[in-house]
């Protein structure tokens, strides 16, 4: 017998895969988060091979601000077609009836509005008890300390200093009543490792991530693109052509977009790999505060 | 994430084909709070470029805020992620990290030093190749160095960086290096570490972490990053072991598929081959492995896959397909090690949840055999386990599990205990081997039981389990229902707290760990009375919900009837029938239930008598109504 090494992406898909089977042995409903990004894209293509061949035994949830690119709405209908799993969408009905955007209210607000608080309320409102998500620990500070399995508590609250000990690869899902669970399959991979998997096994992305001429303006020398006619444009201001790309995608007018010639996966991996920015200095809700990343996920957010 | 790699700019294609390749080294960090391991990760992170201008930018803003290095980068920054260890200037939790170079794919858990927070090292420890103990050139081996290591062992690490850092600050000392390795060396080896590597570092200036430093030319062993890129990863040993897979998830999407799925964690598997399905022991043969991008013709340890079988044999979650020809052992007694990592101190005698694999089973502690002092490493008694200390145990589970013992598997002898009302991960343990007793003590069956002597008295034998604090009115209601119990003609007992602590437990006190123990005793007692067919009322104010539902299972649950006597504690310390509340509020006794000692009220109560306003007798009535109607008499 001779042994047959395994690469990293391979023990990293392993253990992705066990701790979804364990959550769903031991969760009475659970839900996946899906953002329509990379990692949306990554932890649902894993689901699917988690429970093949039956398609993953729960939901897919969008947790809409209503601000997405047109590109990615697409890219959601037929993800959630493909796996052959029920998307449900999620609209804070409040945000709605305010007519909350992020011209009139900032990013701050939009942001809790649309995506915290909305969160909190769809969590409630189907019962879900633990809500699959894709974050990484390698994305930000706050995440690092985080668990696979992280507890929240009546409200959605996080506390970092109470957190479960996790050994080895065994995950305690017991609750106590009015408790709920996120957990992260996708803890620890890498940046690197996303779009390495997302090569290797062929995942469809969104359009968005391949440079392409595009409609931009440059506000504080950040490029934001006019995808539809609701952009308010500042007087004199004239969207011109660029070819850019983009690393994350979140709501149009609060993601920024690079100069970027890559059009092909190898080309985004080598961009990615030489340039010297992180991928979330374009996701402009982590830069109110130095430790805002961690108010938030205290507050409910993902 | 500038990666040195000069294929990224020319053969990009190349570069990620050997980057697939990578081996992954997972190591851990410890050490005291100032030994600079929080710089030392920056450092890495630093030196080997994973660091982006924008991060940067925010620790050069975070150094003049928060710094400790005069304005100068403060690397610890980057890897203290809370605010609120920013304001203590602190960790609070194990981090992890990640980063690469050309040969290597690294994740790093950092873990705090303070001495309440031993739970989150051994959490970092549990999935590490590599420990890397941190020591401050000035104060040598402390305490804390030889805690640190000794959970190192315990954990299962062989191979040992002993980082000796702040060298810059004894002048780069060889005297000063070789004396801390040699003390170190002596102790590590009473304790099995064998595989140490001293390098004597300035993480703060880069001194031997990723180039060879001029200031120790007397020094010719590896930098750090040379040591984590080249020291072994046995990635593959596992793979020739027996096979075993513990089944997570049944995988039954229609009427003609049926799969079991979950992580292989050791051997290989393929299909033709023969399983044993423990703990049950059928045996059967693999028929395919099936995965979304095709069947497989080989998995192997540390994969993911759906096996689907030859027979339609019965096989749930928790189940272990083992090597047919080298199955692993199957036991429900065992002696193993447990780290305790909660609050709430561990009693011999408590009933827990234990999960091992995917099976969650329910265990007791059964002897606490010694505690070891990790500073000394004496072995000291004991009858409780309090937050972070560690202890050899035997413990018992309420069905058998297959296992592996932890020094041959991890994933297979490893195991974490979880209380029973918070649902809160209290514990973890590695099993050692299974006791013989276990195999050896068979129970006889005898031709009269429970129900034969049930039958010939003509009752439903059953534990009325009175409930309640010091003076609430158990044992004056139990003997009023006694009596009407005797007048009908019933066969009974009664248990009473006070009486059964001047015989069968006069050598308890009044500590948790011995209100545990009487409890337990008063169950089992109960149980023989129930079993010879009697109705037996126990009277114990048994203030701990544990205990409740540990007697409980013993006696067994279609027998059992929690009755809780509901007394506010001003009416109980009132009528102070015994004097006890008037001692207690003196000082005069301790762990006095109620006063400075909890009472836990029951959750779900087969009944609850209210005494504040009805006397003792009303209250037994309302006790006979309750059996009466649930047809026991």
């Amino acid at each position: 017998m001779f042994p047959i090494p395994l690469t990293h992406l391979q023990r990293l898909e392993a253990e992705s895969i066990h701790l979804m089977q364990e959550v769903v042995a031991e969760a009475e409903r659970p839900v996946m988060m899906y953002s329509i990004g990379k990692d949306s894209a990554v932890m649902l293509h894993v689901a699917r091979k988690a429970f093949y061949p039956a398609p993953p035994p729960f939901p897919l949830l969008h947790v809409d601000t209503t601000w997405k690119f047109r590109d990615m709405y697409a890219m959601r209908e037929n993800a959630a077609k493909q796996a052959g799993m029920e998307l449900l969408v999620w609209q804070n009905p409040d945000a709605k009836a305010q007519g909350i955007n992020p011209f009139d209210h900032g990013s701050a607000l939009h942001t809790d509005m649309w995506k915290t608080q909305g969160l909190k309320q769809a969590l409630d409102h189907y019962g879900f008890d633990v809500a699959f998500g894709g974050a990484r620990r390698d994305e930000e500070k706050s995440r690092a300390k985080e668990r696979m399995l992280s507890f929240r508590s009546v409200g959605h609250r996080w506390d970092p200093k109470v957190q479960r000990p996790e050994l080895w690869h065994l995950y305690n899902g017991l609750k106590s009543p009015g408790e709920s669970i996120r957990a992260f399959p996708l803890s620890n991979w890498t940046e690197l490792d996303i779009w390495q998997y997302i090569l290797l096994e062929d995942i469809p992305i969104v359009p968005l991530y391949f440079a392409k001429e595009r409609p931009v303006v440059e506000r504080s020398g950040t490029l934001i693109m006019v995808d539809d006619d609701r952009m308010r444009l500042h007087q004199g201001e004239k969207p011109m052509m660029k070819k850019v790309r983009f690393r994350t995608l979140g709501c149009y007018p609060l993601s920024g977009a690079v100069e970027s010639t890559a059009e092909t996966l190898t080309d985004i991996i080598q961009e990615m790999l030489l340039t010297r920015t992180s991928e979330r200095q374009g996701r402009m809700i982590d830069h109110d505060q130095s430790a805002s990343m961690e108010k938030k996920k205290q507050e409910g957010y993902f | 994430m500038a990666h040195v790699s000069d294929l990224i700019a020319g053969d990009i294609a190349e570069y990620l084909k050997q980057h697939e390749n990578k081996t992954l080294l997972r190591f851990i960090t410890c050490g005291s709070v100032d030994d600079g391991k929080s710089t030392l990760i920056g450092r890495l992170l630093y030196d080997s470029k994973m660091l982006f201008d924008d991060q940067l930018a925010a620790m050069e803003a975070d150094s003049k805020r928060w710094g400790t290095q005069g304005g100068g980068i403060d690397f610890a920054l980057l890897v203290d992620g809370l605010a609120a260890e920013r304001e203590q200037g602190i960790t609070i939790d194990v981090a992890y990290r990640f980063f690469s170079t050309d040969q290597r794919k690294f994740i790093v858990a950092d873990t705090p030093g303070h001495e309440q927070y031993t739970r989150n090292m051994i959490t970092g420890a549990s999935t590490a190749d590599v420990a890397v103990i941190l020591i401050d050139a000035r104060l040598g081996i402390l305490t804390q160095t030889r805690r640190h290591s000794f959970l190192v062992s315990l954990i299962g690490i062989k191979q040992i960086v002993l980082a000796i850092n702040k060298m810059d600050l004894v002048e780069f000392d060889q005297a000063r290096f070789d004396a801390i390795e040699e003390e170190y060396r002596a102790f590590a080896a009473q304790i099995g570490l064998q595989d140490i590597t001293a390098i004597p570092l300035s993480a703060l200036g880069g001194d031997n972490m990723i180039s060879r430093s001029e200031r120790t030319p007397w020094y010719q062993g590896p930098t750090l990053m040379a040591y984590l890129e080249t020291c072994e990863v046995d990635a593959t040993h596992l793979q020739m072991l027996p096979m075993r897979l513990p089944v997570q998830w049944v995988n039954r999407p229609n009427l003609d598929f049926r799969g079991f799925s979950g992580v292989l964690t050791s051997g290989q598997l393929r299909p033709g081959d023969r399983i044993r399905i423990q703990p049950s022991g059928k045996e059967t043969t693999v028929k395919r492995l099936v995965t979304m991008k095709g069947d497989l013709d080989v998995a192997v340890a540390g994969q993911s896959v759906t096996v689907t079988l030859a027979d339609e044999v019965d096989v749930s979650r928790g189940n272990v397909f083992s090597a047919a020809d080298a199955p692993a052992e199957v036991a429900d007694q065992f002696e193993c090690h447990i780290v305790w990592m909660a609050e709430q101190p561990m009693f011999v005698g408590r009933p827990y949840r234990l999960k091992i694999g995917a099976q969650l089973v329910n265990v007791n502690i059964t002897a606490l055999k010694h505690k070891v002092n990790v500073n000394t490493l004496e072995h000291v008694a004991a009858t409780e386990l309090t937050l972070n200390e560690i202890a050899v145990c035997n413990i018992s589970l309420d069905r058998a599990v297959a296992f592996e013992p932890y020094a041959v598997n991890r994933e297979m002898g490893g195991f974490i205990l979880i209380d029973r009302q918070t649902e809160q991960t209290v514990g973890a343990g590695m099993l050692h081997f299974a006791l013989r007793r276990s195999q050896n003590i068979h129970q006889q069956r005898f031709d009269v039981d429970m129900a034969a002597r049930a039958a010939q008295k003509g009752q439903a034998p059953v534990v009325l389990w009175f409930t309640g604090l010091s003076g609430a009115g158990k044992s004056t209601i139990a003997n009023h229902v006694e009596r009407q119990l005797f007048a009908m003609g019933r066969h009974s007992y009664l248990l009473d707290g006070d009486n059964v602590r001047h015989g069968l437990n006069r050598d308890l006190g009044f500590t948790d760990a011995d209100r545990v123990e009487n409890i337990r005793r008063v169950s089992e007692v109960a149980r023989l009375m129930i079993d010879s067919g009697l109705i037996v009322l126990t009277a114990f104010i048994s203030p701990f919900r544990a205990e409740r539902i540990q007697a409980k299972q013993t006696i067994g649950e279609g027998n059992f009837y929690e009755i809780y006597i509901d007394t506010p504690l001003a009416v109980a310390e009132q009528r102070d029938v015994k004097g006890l509340y008037k001692k207690a509020r003196s000082g005069q006794l301790k762990n006095f239930t109620g006063i400075d000692s909890p009472y836990e009220v029951p959750a779900a109560p087969s009944l609850t008598v209210y005494t504040e306003n009805e006397t003792a007798e009303q209250s037994a009535a309302k006790v006979v109504a309750f059996l009466k109607a649930k047809g026991i008499v």
